[in-house]
């Protein structure tokens, strides 16, 4: 590590991309017979949440990366932005702030509605130096394309972050810029899963080729910077080229165009700035200009300056291929399949029970008797040990960062699952601690005694009659090549 | 000083109906079926019966809730009536409270009646539904199958036996329910399969396949208990056949939270099989029993049940059962009736079923499947979850045995 620095400024970036990713040339298959031009955009693959995977969670995991990154960071602030947040009124941010044990006098917000909303709040961010503690700030996306639209294709489901505040930062700011205009290039009803959108030739010469060539231009000249001094730009376009012609626009060598990962993971929304960031980041060196950008309602700008600071945390590795396009339609609920009566269980959530134990299933809120030591789940009012059953000796303890094994499991044909096989088994935890749980992001063959395991947060159940979606921990495998966060202990307050 | 129940309670006469998809009856006429017989069996006339206990598990799913839906069904008069409810276990649980009632000298002549009727959800297996409203927050809705496949999982583990060797003895143990079921009229279940058969099935939760899995029925069960000395003055002629133990275990949480489980075996059967040979005075059960009925839901559980029991040394049930000792010829016969596999599982009827067995095979009425010679045989009633549940275990024999 480098000397401790207390510097204002950009201490850490990441990327969540979820495991499975979609075989952009078996999505053209299927519409190859009413939409062959969909041919020139399938190559590689884009990323595809699981179903138990929403903008919440995929933010969570970009949130448990940055803690990971810096455990010493008291997070102040969090705001999740994003298009597709799961409740429209139920602070979407708190969902997130309890799974990470954020502190309750935590200052929360969602933030919407524009593709640029999260770059908006990163530069808002940065711009307040004064404020010591730490921001984080998400950014999550799933978006559900039309089938057989280009945005099918384009789109990718993932999330990404950023900590702002005092610390050794690996970037500071230099300057920012922003620009509102109401030029509609797409839009989406409230409601609505797909979008509407304009011609991008309209789009590139109206919006990004003035708007945005205009809003970075300001931000350059802010910052007394030169365009050729540019280390690494980075901004999500709905066409590769058109940061090509922005750039040249400019004067930005072609060397500094950062890749939009398109053939790998896809356009993550209002994630793919802060995505984008840390691409350019990564591959800074100290000292560089990095230039990020992001178009939507207007344009916003944010000029940086890399540090000699490593950049802490993973990046995400190549994920799993998926083949079934079918599956993606299923997962996104655009098509609906005979899934049998299991399927009908009402599954409506008894709001008071919720609140009552909300640490149990947010926070997987285990007990650790103060008189034997014993960890157990639920934690309850008498120690489980026959040989202690001290009462009111639990102390909280949790166990979403604890590694865990296998003791028993199943992969299970008969019960109701969105993606079946429903597999799930008895967990041990390392330390103590043993809960029956779901396995998720898991091959069929995978599971055997003694497999090593990491928590991650995911939708459990889905009401949709009331419109309600409940979450828990689910287990799955450590993988060598997974970008699963160092599993250090919990910052348990 | 409690002195247990111990030859206190006699089977005056017992009942069970055909089990199987028994689409063109409803409840009602399970139970009069398993009635009528036993009535008929005891030799008296149903007004001599002064109390009720009444067993049905999913209510929901078929009679509705209280004692109610028995005393209407068989129009007893106004009688007391319980109905109790322990999972899959509740069949023994009504007999245990009838029998209660019997030893404390409460009634003369009680009836202890299950019935489930599991086929009117729409579809197989049993039905799903919400695990209490804050289980339903963390707990996964796991299935029956799921949950009782992980034994196979933990007990290969525990023992580094390959996992193709353990099937193949669940294999035999479903053979074998098979065949003892051809042998009952009664039974849901009386095709003859091969172990091919059984390791070629589709797969329910891996690694248990269909033929692992019991059947789900419709049927009823019932007794009619009273003292001995009045059964014997009711019917002399009869063999006088007396419960020995009636023992019941519950998890409390330890299975499922603390460290002491291994996954592989039953922690529930153990206990109440501990306390019932206790109260038997039964101290080598391989040797000392001539049957049992166990609850075979899944191959997987008649096998650790096994060694749970005592029938087998801990790791050595897949030698066992190879071996045939549970055969209907072999050693120490399991489920001769079928069992849970074959018979059926009717979920509140079930643990009366295995009553049933035992007390035709100890009277030499099972026909075909009729045993050379049973002084004494166990019932293993389980409801819920290898990890969680209630563990009911019988001991019935010849009154002295």
């Amino acid at each position: 590590m480098t000397e401790e620095r207390n510097e204002f400024g950009l201490l850490a970036t990441t990327r969540y991309v979820p495991r499975l990713r979609l075989e952009r040339g078996d999505v053209l298959a299927q519409h190859r017979w009413m939409a062959p031009g969909l041919k020139t955009l399938a190559k590689g693959r884009r990323a595809m949440a699981n179903w138990d995977e929403d903008s919440v969670t995929m933010a969570i995991e970009a949130a448990r990366q940055l803690r990971a990154a810096s455990p010493d960071a008291a997070v102040a602030e969090l705001t999740l932005a994003s298009t597709t947040l799961p409740f429209a009124e139920r602070l979407n941010a708190g969902i997130v702030a309890s799974a990470l044990g954020v502190a309750p006098d935590a200052v929360l917000r969602d933030t919407a509605s524009s593709p640029r909303a999260a770059l908006t709040e990163l530069s808002a961010a940065l711009r307040r130096p004064a404020n010591t503690a730490a921001q984080m700030l998400l950014a999550s996306e799933r978006r559900i394309a039309r089938p057989a639209s280009t945005q099918e294709m384009i789109f990718g489901d993932g999330a990404a972050g950023a900590l702002v505040g005092n610390g050794s930062p690996i970037a500071t700011l230099v300057a920012s810029a922003s620009t509102h205009a109401d030029l509609v290039d797409h839009f989406r009803q409230a409601g609505e899963d797909h979008e509407y959108g304009w011609e991008e030739r309209w789009v590139r010469d109206e919006g990004y080729m003035k708007i945005a060539v205009a809003t970075l231009r300001q931000c350059l000249k802010d910052g007394g910077v030169s365009a050729g001094d540019i280390g690494q730009f980075a901004m999500p376009a709905p066409l590769a080229r058109i940061n090509d012609a922005v750039a040249k626009k400019l004067g930005i060598a072609p060397a500094a165009l950062v890749s939009a990962e398109h053939d790998s993971v896809g356009d993550l929304g209002c994630a793919q700035p802060l995505a984008m960031l840390d691409i350019a980041l990564r591959a800074a060196v100290p000292g560089a200009l990095v230039l990020v950008a992001a178009f939507g309602s207007g344009c916003d700008a944010l000029l940086l300056r890399r540090t000699a600071v490593p950049c802490p945390g993973p990046v995400p590795d190549e994920g799993h291929p998926e083949t079934s396009y079918m599956k993606y339609l299923s997962f996104t609920r655009q098509i609906d399949l005979a899934w049998g009566m299991r399927a009908e269980m009402d599954n409506k959530t008894a709001l008071t029970a919720a609140w009552r134990d909300h640490a149990r299933a947010s926070r997987f809120e285990a007990g650790r008797c103060s008189a034997c030591g014993t960890v157990q789940f639920p934690r309850a009012r008498l120690c489980v040990n026959p040989e202690c059953r001290a009462q009111d000796t639990q102390a909280p303890t949790y166990l979403a960062d604890t590694p865990a094994r296998v003791m028993s499991h199943t992969t299970d044909f008969l019960g109701y699952t969105p993606d079946p096989p429903f597999q799930f088994g008895h967990i041990d935890f390392e330390g103590g601690g043993r809960v029956l749980m779901e396995f998720t992001d898991t091959d069929v063959g995978e599971l055997e005694v003694g497999l090593p395991l990491r928590m991650v947060y995911r939708v459990k159940e889905f009401d949709h009659q009331r419109g309600f979606r409940r979450y828990f921990w689910k287990a799955t495998p450590v993988r060598t090549t997974a970008s699963s966060p160092s599993l250090s202990t919990t910052g348990a307050r | 000083m409690a002195t247990g129940i111990r030859d206190k309670v006699a089977i005056l006469g017992m009942g069970c109906s055909r089990f199987g998809e028994r689409w063109d009856c409803g409840p009602e006429d399970l139970m009069l079926e398993a009635f009528n017989e036993a009535v008929t069996d005891a030799g008296i006339d149903f007004k001599q019966i002064e109390a009720a206990w009444f067993g049905v598990c999913l209510e929901e799913n078929n009679v509705g809730k209280t004692a109610g839906p028995l005393a209407q069904a068989l129009r007893l008069p106004r009688i007391a009536a319980t109905r109790v409810e322990n999972a899959c276990a509740t069949g023994t649980e009504a007999l245990r409270g009838a029998a209660y009632a019997v030893a404390s000298g409460a009634y003369d002549i009680v009836l202890a009646l299950g019935v489930e009727k599991l086929k009117d959800t729409g579809y197989g297996g049993l039905p799903v539904r919400t695990r209490g409203v804050a289980n339903d927050l963390w707990l996964p809705n796991s299935t029956a199958p799921g949950a009782f496949a992980q034994l196979a999982s933990a007990y290969a583990a525990k023992h580094g036996v390959p996992m193709a060797d353990l099937k193949r003895a669940m294999a035999h143990i479903s053979v074998k329910s098979h065949a003892n079921a051809a042998l009952n009229p009664k039974a849901h279940l009386r095709n003859k399969i091969t172990d091919e058969d059984v390791l070629k099935a589709m797969t329910i939760a891996a690694p248990l396949g269909l033929y692992d899995c019991s059947g789900v029925s419709d049927g009823s069960a019932c007794a009619i208990l009273t003292t001995p000395e009045i059964a014997r003055a009711l019917r002399p002629d009869a063999q006088l056949v007396t419960i020995k133990a009636l023992e019941v275990s519950v998890s409390n949480g330890e299975e499922a939270s603390f460290r002491n489980w291994d996954g592989a075996h039953i922690a529930t059967a153990r206990t109440a099989g501990a306390r019932a040979y206790a109260a038997a005075g039964i101290t080598e059960p391989r040797r000392q029993l001539q049957m049992a009925e166990v609850h075979d839901c899944f191959s997987i559980a008649e096998a650790v049940t096994m060694e749970d029991l005592g029938f087998s040394a801990p790791g050595r049930v897949i030698h066992d059962v190879l071996d045939g000792v549970f055969d209907r010829e072999g050693a120490l016969p399991i489920g001769t009736d079928g069992g849970l596999k074959c018979f059926g599982h009717p979920i509140g009827a079930s643990g009366l079923r295995m009553v049933y067995e035992v007390y035709l095979q100890l009277q030499g009425r099972a026909g075909e499947r009729q045993l050379k010679h049973v002084d004494l045989g166990l019932t293993e009633n389980l409801g819920g979850h290898p990890h969680q549940n209630v563990c009911a275990v019988s001991i019935i024999g010849r009154h002295g045995a």
